[in-house]
């Protein structure tokens, strides 16, 4: 550097130095989060550190949410007050319905041998930011692992499936959005059960089907839900509407893009459904056969 | 009539308080926390940055290496993005703020803004190229948009910044 000051001032390293050794510094951090993922017990400290900034920040925001809800008019109320009733009644019929459905999909089951599906339970929590980051589509919920959110938790509205639970600090927890650029669900499409692949585009509002041979059975307003073949999200939940498909003779697959279902972006507040179905575990017999037969070969 | 010239010779400003510094990187941290959304995180300068480059210009001694890198950090967390790429190009910046900062310092304002904003950019870039690497795909030119603002903003926060700096006014001199 061209202003160093005179050697007979003590001040440490020059700054190209400090520059070196920072910079090294920064990129191993890069580099052991982007392979490896081992960063999380300094994540953590460092999240709690900047937690109080953090609602301080969000407080402007959630106060005139608050005080739009306290100054609706009269009229909105009633009018609200009304749909409500009639949807309760319509509600209330279904689920009549409902109750008698289940008791005998319960018997059914039962007779079928299948196992009973547990009854999940979720966890109301308000979003707190949209991450500011343009690369990925993420929002910040205001429940962590002190409400007892965990990793890949699935997140829904009361519309469809909004994310998945990807990051949990001790009093928030993020979640990547299923528009999220990479971010895969199973779905199964209503009206002719076809399974397949729905994956983030990175656009907002946007998805895509993956892996559509160009002759399925896939029509403009298709309903998909979520097939529950991976464990993570329960099976049956709207995802996401087929808004076009673009069959490309070129390609093996055709484009199919869709629309979410559920508010993606646009929540105040979301569920965090929590003891999603479990996988059955892998049959025991071969973990436990194989490494024997490794060691009878290896002896032999 | 207020100088907006912090190089002009007739001025003597008082000495930078550490804790002034420390309570606008506080703030600005704030403000980059607030919930943008939408065009609002379009237009919006990294204030941390900004405020970051202006005291690396200013006051280069008591900014040093260590702040800007723990400052990336907290960044870093509070945005969910890859774990030091904030850190990585906060302490580029704060290198090319104290590098340049003797030159900067004998311009005024309206030059200055014009070496803040490609700072400011070069910023952006490093962020953009760690993302890049990362697998992430290009989100559009309007991410550079912000240290646009950046640039234009400049002039207003050194007025703000050097505020407590500024002898108070006698009546004799008015």
């Amino acid at each position: 550097m061209e202003h160093t000051p005179p050697p007979f001032f003590k001040t440490g390293p020059s700054p190209l130095t400090r520059l070196l050794i920072y910079s090294v510094l920064s990129l191993a951090l890069l580099i052991a989060d982007a392979r490896f993922k081992h960063l999380d017990a300094i994540r953590q400290v460092a999240a709690v550190a900047i937690y109080p900034l953090q609602r301080i920040a969000a407080a402007p925001a959630s106060m005139v949410r608050r005080a739009g809800e306290f100054f609706v008019t009269h009229a909105s109320l009633r009018e609200e007050n009304t749909r409500l009733a009639q949807e309760q009644l319509a509600a209330a019929a279904l689920t009549q319905k409902t109750t008698a459905l289940e008791s005998e999909n319960a018997s059914l089951r039962k007779m079928l041998g299948a196992r009973e599906r547990r009854a999940e339970r979720s966890i109301l929590a308000e979003v707190l930011y949209a991450a500011r980051d343009p690369f990925s589509q993420r929002i910040v919920l205001d429940k962590g692992t002190q409400h007892d959110v965990q990793n890949g938790q699935p997140v829904i509205d009361a519309s469809g499936v909004v994310g998945q639970v990807t990051r949990v600090y001790p009093m928030l927890a993020e979640v990547t959005l299923i528009t999220d650029k990479g971010h895969l669900i199973p779905v199964l499409n209503v009206r002719s059960g076809l399974r397949s692949v729905l994956v983030g585009t990175g656009v907002h509002g946007v998805l895509e089907l993956q892996f559509v041979p160009l002759n399925a059975d896939v029509q403009k307003g298709d309903q998909l839900v979520t097939s529950g073949i991976d464990g993570i999200y329960a099976p049956g939940l709207p995802v996401a509407e087929v808004m076009a498909i673009e069959p490309n003779p070129a390609a093996t697959f055709s484009k199919v893009t869709c629309r979410p279902l559920g508010g993606v972006s646009n929540n105040t507040r979301v569920f965090v459904v929590q003891g999603s179905e479990a996988l059955p575990p892998r049959p025991p017999e071969d973990a436990e056969q194989t490494p024997r037969g490794r060691k009878g070969r290896k002896g032999g | 009539m207020i100088n907006l010239y912090p190089g002009s010779p007739q001025e003597i400003l008082k000495p930078a308080q550490t804790g002034f510094i420390v309570f606008t990187l506080v703030m600005a941290l704030l403000i980059n926390l607030l919930p943008w959304a939408g065009w609002g995180l379009w237009v919006r300068p990294d204030f941390v940055a900004l405020v970051l480059l202006y005291w690396c210009i200013d006051q280069p001694r008591k900014i040093g290496f260590t702040i800007p890198w723990l400052l990336g950090l907290l960044m870093d967390v509070a945005d969910g993005s890859l774990f030091g790429q904030h850190a990585l190009s906060y302490t580029i910046l704060a290198y090319a703020g104290i590098a340049l900062q003797r030159r900067v310092q004998r311009f005024s304002i309206t030059p200055q803004a014009l070496h803040a904003v490609p700072l400011l950019l070069l910023n952006d870039t490093i962020v953009l190229l760690i993302r890049l690497v990362a697998g992430s795909d290009f989100p559009g030119y309007w991410y550079f948009f912000g240290s646009l603002i950046g640039g234009l903003l400049w002039p207003l926060m050194s007025f703000v910044l050097k505020l407590p700096q500024r002898p108070r006014f006698d009546s004799d001199h008015v």
